[in-house]
């Protein structure tokens, strides 16, 4: 019987012939943990006896979370993932290098048929590459800097074809907020998705990295993707380029199909507190905002920015509006200012903080009041998210951001978007 | 593992934002300061109400959200003994295993806030005693079961030095 791409990774890396719901132990080649979840998984390591880092080269601590520190108790914690990963010898990247999912893929530590580990549950996000990248918790992180593996249980999958081309204005996070809707926030637990069809193919790398980032948000072990040419190209340009690609079998059983025709989808918002309460963009315009929050693991790479800069150019966003930009990697920031990107969002009105998660998940960087609304392009709007739970999160791409930005109230993009960069 | 206490009940999707917010986990390592937290943005008075052995009840999807470890820790801390739900979100079922916190999938429509049960997770049983019921619950695969009998993956791995699937 023929196999999904779960199926052919989690064969492979634990040389088991394994097909769906089996139960296996496989060597991971790739492991990482953030600043949320390290310093647990350091106490966890300890706890199970662990002296040593077993493949200290392929696995990162990244500090992004709360960075740089806005508390004491945070610093601490910071000390002690450092510490832990000099003393191993493991990469770490410090405050300001970015968002961990930024990072792997960025650095060339994951790519096609890559088995990846991540202690941060949009580690899904690499799927975009053909990797089998999945978040865990802080024990299983600790387990695998121990024994260089983890236990799968290997995860049924669920097709999402999508026909068609996403028109002008509209991007691959209206597509990823669109079938969350459709399929519900627990559509596809314990599941990977596969997600293909002529509407991917057409999307650059970056925008395939936003929909498997959000594979989560639908309840999904992994969000993965075929690795084609542009794949390859991304990944030379990043890395070795020394991976393999996995296919899935014509023949490979799959838990259900979804199909769409996208070619007419229209900008897409989700809205308070769920990311599957999700309407067209008109739905909610004109709804007033007091904040806008371009960046994130989902929405913080070059072409995000380039694009809210086209919305902004030459413009000054609205005077009851905080608009926060946090670029995904120093990378993504420097590319942004050689292009001159930075300078048009700063000109605009936005305020640039280190590339970090902190606005998204409520450390620092923005910490919205009660009764105000948000915009974001992150990937949650869970009541309290960004640390006030009488604060309310609209979910939207980073063009409906920028042109919310521009107006105070949520906009359609699509009126304010030069005609050249659809 | 026999595990008796009273329910807590909540609704679906309940998120590990409101298990445990963002802004205290990034703070400590000291989950007994955490646990004076959990549940706070749905009941504020979680904290204080639940007693040792207790049960949190609650619909679909529950745990869904990040992968924070810290929030099957803050209600072990608590003194919740099980999570009973619907269902459950991936990342939060195996860190609920793999810190020692028992989860029971199972229906919970008959089950109230104040009710008495009783589970018994090797035999697969669950008894709403306050309303003198059975209800089916989905057995756990014979390796989580014993990842949980160890208390967690943390004793598995003390006890094995890896992991043993045997």
């Amino acid at each position: 019987m023929g196999k999904t791409i779960a199926e052919k990774i989690l064969s492979k890396k634990s040389g088991q012939d394994a097909y769906a719901n089996d139960l296996v132990v496989a060597t991971v080649d790739f492991r990482m943990g953030q600043d949320g979840t390290s310093p647990l998984a350091i106490r966890s390591f300890e706890d199970m006896g662990g002296e040593k880092v077993s493949a200290p080269e392929t696995s990162a601590f990244v500090i992004d979370h709360s960075a740089p520190s806005p508390l004491e108790g945070v610093s601490a914690l910071h000390k002690l993932m450092r510490e832990f990963a000099r003393n191993n010898k493991m990469l770490l990247y410090d405050v300001g290098e970015g968002v961990c999912h930024q990072l792997m893929p960025e650095k060339g530590h994951v790519g096609p048929g890559s088995l990846v580990i991540g202690a941060d549950s949009h580690t899904c996000t690499y799927g975009a590459l053909n990797a089998f990248a999945t978040g865990v918790g802080s024990t299983d992180l600790a387990a695998a800097l121990i024994s260089g593996k983890m236990w799968f249980k290997v995860p049924e999958t669920i097709k999402f074809i999508c026909h068609g081309r996403l028109p002008f204005g509209v991007y691959s996070k209206d597509l990823i907020l669109y079938l969350i809707g459709q399929v519900t926030a627990d559509g596809a637990t314990y599941k990977a998705a596969e997600y293909t069809g002529e509407a991917i193919r057409a999307l650059s790398v970056d925008a395939r990295f936003t929909i498997s980032n959000m594979a989560i948000e639908m309840g999904a072990k992994a969000g993965l993707m075929e690795a084609d040419e542009k794949v390859w190209e991304w990944v030379r340009r990043h890395g070795n380029g020394n991976f393999e690609q996995v296919t899935s079998d014509p023949d490979a059983r799959y838990a259900q199909v979804f199909e769409y025709d996208v070619s007419s989808l229209e900008p897409q918002v989700a809205k308070p507190h769920r990311v599957d309460n999700v309407s067209p963009v008109g739905e909610v315009a004109g709804t007033p905002i007091q904040q806008a929050v371009l960046g994130t693991c989902t929405n913080g790479r070059l072409e995000d920015l380039r694009i809210a800069a086209s919305i902004l150019k030459g413009r000054k966003i609205h005077p009851e509006v905080r608009f926060i930009v946090a670029p995904a990697s120093r990378r993504v920031f420097l590319e942004a200012m050689e292009e001159g990107i930075i300078q048009e969002l700063v000109r605009a009105g936005a305020a640039v903080v280190t590339p970090g998660c902190g606005p998204c998940v409520g450390t620092h960087n923005g910490i919205p009041s009660d009764g105000e609304n948000v915009i974001s392009t992150a990937n949650r709007n869970f009541k309290g998210r960004m640390a006030n739970n009488k604060a309310f999160i609209y979910l939207a791409s980073p063009a409906t951001v920028a042109a919310s930005a521009l107006t105070g109230v949520i906009s359609d993009p699509r009126e304010f978007l030069p005609k050249e960069v659809s | 593992m026999e595990l008796r206490g009273r329910a807590h009940k909540f609704g679906d999707d309940v998120n590990t934002d409101y298990i445990i917010s963002g802004k205290y986990k990034f703070k400590t390592l000291d989950m007994k300061e955490l646990a004076k937290h959990v549940m706070e943005d749905l009941d504020p008075e979680f904290a204080n109400k639940v007693q040792p052995g207790d049960f949190v009840v609650a619909g679909r999807n529950f745990g869904c959200g990040s992968s924070r470890e810290q929030a099957p820790l803050a209600l072990l801390n608590a003194g919740v003994s099980a999570v009973l739900a619907s269902s459950f979100a991936r990342i939060f079922y195996r860190n609920a295993i793999n810190t020692g916190l028992a989860v029971v999938e199972c229906d919970t429509s008959g089950i109230e806030s104040g009710d008495e049960l009783l589970v018994d997770l090797e035999k697969g049983v669950l008894r709403n005693l306050t309303r003198e019921k059975e209800i089916a619950i989905k057995p756990l695969p014979p390796f989580m079961l014993k990842v949980l009998a160890d208390g967690g993956l943390v004793a598995h791995f003390r006890k094995y030095g890896t992991f043993n699937l045997d």
